[in-house]
């Protein structure tokens, strides 16, 4: 076993943020909608707004920090594992079979994650930013006057962003249970807070590869041949597992 | 490694960037209040001092001579009043299919008193002049205007009971006319208040009650207040009021608005202000009215004309308003109340004589129109007032019954208690044809609830309309509103979604934990 640094504190900075502000949009969000009562309705509203608010400036920083590191290609779905990974959820892990992906820092995810995640990036999140911003916006003061958008109406907007709430809160339940399915039950928790996990100890030949390979990633972040880099560091690196 | 420290300052500085940003959206400026306020705290110092004036020494023994003194200084102020809808009770309006209209107290119909054709010298107590007591009252005749009912300041000028608009006999006149001055609340109200036979019959917003109150009652007009006059909004030019009622008027123009005073951005909470663009200021600042006197919600005709020993009479509740008259048959009052909310768009329609009614639906004796698709529309609140009045269930028209008369045997209803003959002598009177077949049918009647505004602190929380249960606007039902409305397949879809996932994952864990413990036993 080696002690690998797995999540940059950026990375960790950002998930607990977007932990703590998804947690609270969902409290006040479902508040508007009429589930309960808590922090008043009108509070409610308030905080969603503005928790809202900071989402959308966290959101930002990731996607910089993604593309700026390139670790926007850890969620390039992939679907060679993808019957293995399922097949280990559902049979695998009852018998302590092994892990069918082996995490490296530089996939860090199993083909689960990177679908799930990448469909949270590109299709959950931009869906719940639009309706809400256009829940919040459709109305505007405008020089002393309350203006509106000419779209008739926000009912099918709020439709979608209320469904698009519950399928966060439904994956947030699948999530923290799928967290206590690490190496040990606590590990996947402890590495996202103190960043560095045990991973197994690789075969020397990859040990070898790596090397090289993190030095060249380092080197893609002063952006000098980041994207082929990148091509070449993942398609070794699926080689390397897959065989 | 993170510091935990550094997280937990990540997090705290987070909610306190939320906390500011937030914050202040409680807070009120203020600054424009205090400027009205000083602006309309301000008495008003006339410029003629008519007890100085000797034309108005007196003694007058009718009231037209008052009004030609009025007229001998005031040359052309008459013509202004003789143009308003205070003079001619109707006015011309677009009405949509059914083109230009000349509609007012005149000709239409109400579910109070019903109307005044055949009754005029009853009704026209509250008219602006002197002797319109049938259908051939002159309105060109320049000394029957009544200029002291609105500029009395003597406090003694009453206009008499069946006296078509003459004031009662021991009215001093002279006092009256040396008095005169700008309209105050009394003056406005000595009509306004009492209109439907009563105080707070009618309007539920509008009576006595408002000369005495406090700021809680009214913030505008509370004697610790600003104490504003009536004029103070329904601004008046050239005798021309700003504001109109839509129990009578149908087009969107000459109303006196909040808006005017409070702009449509008045909360320093932008969220308040974008309700403006679909919700009246009056929605949430009116929570109740008929907040000191009760106002009369229903009235049933069908129920008037029992007589005890052949004498008409009266019951009352403990606050003294009559819940039974024989002439007028059975009402319910009621106090501190919650107002109806509808969409109103500022254009209205009304039952004309001769249109034609549905048997098994409620005929709306005024509509205001509107919908959640009109950009026009906001929701207001209202009074609805509910009456079951004659019509005509032959012919399917409302009747405009003669009700008042002088004397027994001349047909009025309030004397001789005959609906047929009273039916048939109101329907000739306005010209209507009556087959001599009478019922009763249920009618309503949509009165818009603009006064008795509440200081800003009573205003409707957003609970009161953004809420499963009992919300104000479960009636408006045209719109998605977050709070109250849920679609019960969005919310089915989800729940099952949550169920499922938390099934799956408690199925999981169970399995987990079985084989984990199996192994255990085997190690």
């Amino acid at each position: 076993m080696r002690q690998v640094k797995i999540y940059k504190s950026f990375e960790r900075f950002w998930h607990w943020m977007q932990a703590v502000l998804i947690g609270f949009l969902i409290l006040t969000g479902f508040e508007i909608h009429g589930s309960y009562e808590f922090l008043g309705f009108r509070n409610a509203v308030h905080y969603h707004n503005a928790a809202s608010y900071a989402f959308i400036g966290l959101i930002v920083f990731a996607i910089f920090w993604h593309f700026a590191t390139g670790e926007w290609k850890q969620y390039i779905p992939t679907f060679s594992n993808l019957k293995a990974q399922m097949f280990y959820y559902l049979s695998g892990i009852f018998h302590h079979a092994e892990h069918p992906h082996r995490k490296t820092e530089l996939s860090k995810l199993n083909p689960i994650q990177r679908l799930v995640y990448l469909g949270l990036k590109l299709l959950v999140i931009p869906v719940m930013v639009t309706t809400g911003l256009l829940a919040m916006f459709y109305r505007y003061p405008h020089a002393g006057e309350v203006n509106a958008l000419p779209i008739g109406g926000l009912t099918m907007i709020l439709v979608i962003h209320t469904l698009g709430a519950f399928s966060l809160v439904a994956f947030l339940i699948v999530h923290l249970y799928l967290i206590t399915t690490g190496t040990t039950v606590a590990s996947n928790l402890k590495a996202m807070i103190t960043g560095y996990e045990d991973l197994e100890e690789e075969d020397e030949e990859v040990e070898e590869l790596l090397q090289p390979l993190a030095a060249r990633t380092r080197e893609t972040r002063r952006g000098e041949v980041p994207s082929k880099v990148a091509a070449v560091l993942s398609q070794e690196l699926t080689a390397q597992q897959e065989g | 490694m993170m510091n935990p420290i550094k997280v937990l300052f990540f997090i705290l500085a987070t909610i306190a960037v939320l906390i500011l940003v937030e914050f202040p959206y409680d807070r009120d400026s203020g600054e424009d209040l205090e400027a009205m306020q000083q602006q309309y705290g301000q008495e008003h110092i006339p410029s003629v001092d008519h007890q100085k004036l000797a034309a108005l020494k007196g003694p007058f023994t009718y009231p037209q001579e008052v009004t030609r003194q009025c007229i001998s200084c005031h040359t052309e102020r008459h013509i202004e009043v003789m143009q308003s809808s205070h003079w001619n009770w109707e006015e011309e309006a677009y009405i949509p299919g059914r083109g230009i209209t000349y509609a007012g107290k005149k000709n239409l119909l109400n579910n109070f008193c019903i109307g005044i054709g055949g009754s005029e010298t009853s009704c026209t107590k509250c008219h602006a002049g002197y002797g319109w007591t049938d259908a051939g009252f002159d309105f060109t005749e320049e000394e029957n205007v009544d200029c002291l009912v609105c500029h009395d300041q003597s406090g003694q000028y009453v206009k008499d009971s069946g006296a078509a608009g003459y004031p009662a006999g021991d009215v001093d006149l002279a006092l009256a006319a040396r008095s005169v001055g700008i309209p105050t609340k009394s003056n406005c109200g000595s009509c306004h208040f009492y209109s439907g036979g009563g105080n707070n019959v009618k309007h539920g917003d509008l009576e006595e009650a408002l000369l005495t109150s406090d700021r809680t009652v009214d913030v505008h007009m509370g004697y610790d207040g600003v104490n504003m006059d009536c004029i103070a909004c329904h601004q008046t030019e050239r005798h021309q009021m700003k504001g109109q009622l839509y129990a009578v008027s149908s087009m969107n123009e000459n109303r006196a608005t909040c808006t005017e005073c409070h702009s449509n951005a008045p909360h320093r909470d932008n969220i308040l202000n974008e309700h403006t663009i679909k919700v009246a200021c009056q929605t949430c600042h009116i929570p109740e009215y008929a907040k000191v006197n009760a106002t009369k919600m229903s009235w049933d005709w069908s129920k008037a004309g029992r007589l005890e020993n052949g004498e008409p009479y009266h019951e009352e509740d403990e606050d003294g308003n009559h819940t039974y008259l024989s002439i007028k048959g059975e009402f319910v009052w009621e106090k501190n109340v919650k107002p109806e909310y509808i969409w109103f768009n500022g254009t209205a329609d009304h039952y004309f004589l001769g249109d034609k009614v549905d048997p098994a639906e409620v005929v709306q004796m005024n509509t205001l129109n509107g919908e959640y698709n009109d950009p026009n529309s906001q929701i207001i609140p209202v009074k609805i007032h509910r009456a079951r009045q004659i019509y005509d269930c032959e012919l399917e028209q409302i009747i405009q019954p003669k009700l008042f008369a002088e004397k027994k045997g001349e047909g009025g209803y309030w004397k001789d208690f005959d609906w047929d003959i009273a039916a048939k002598l109101g329907m000739e009177h306005v010209n209507q044809d009556y087959s001599g077949n009478y019922c009763f049918i249920n009618t309503e009647m949509t009165w818009p609830v603009n006064h008795m505004v509440a200081p800003a602190e009573e205003a409707l929380s957003c609970t009161e309309c953004h809420s499963r249960e009992n919300s104000r606007l479960a009636g408006i039902s045209d719109f998605y509103m977050p709070g109250r409305d849920s679609y019960a397949s969005v919310e089915a879809i989800g729940k099952l979604l949550l169920l499922a996932s938390l099934l799956g994952v408690l199925l999981h864990l169970t399995i987990r934990s079985i084989s984990w413990m199996k192994e255990r036993r085997n190690e």
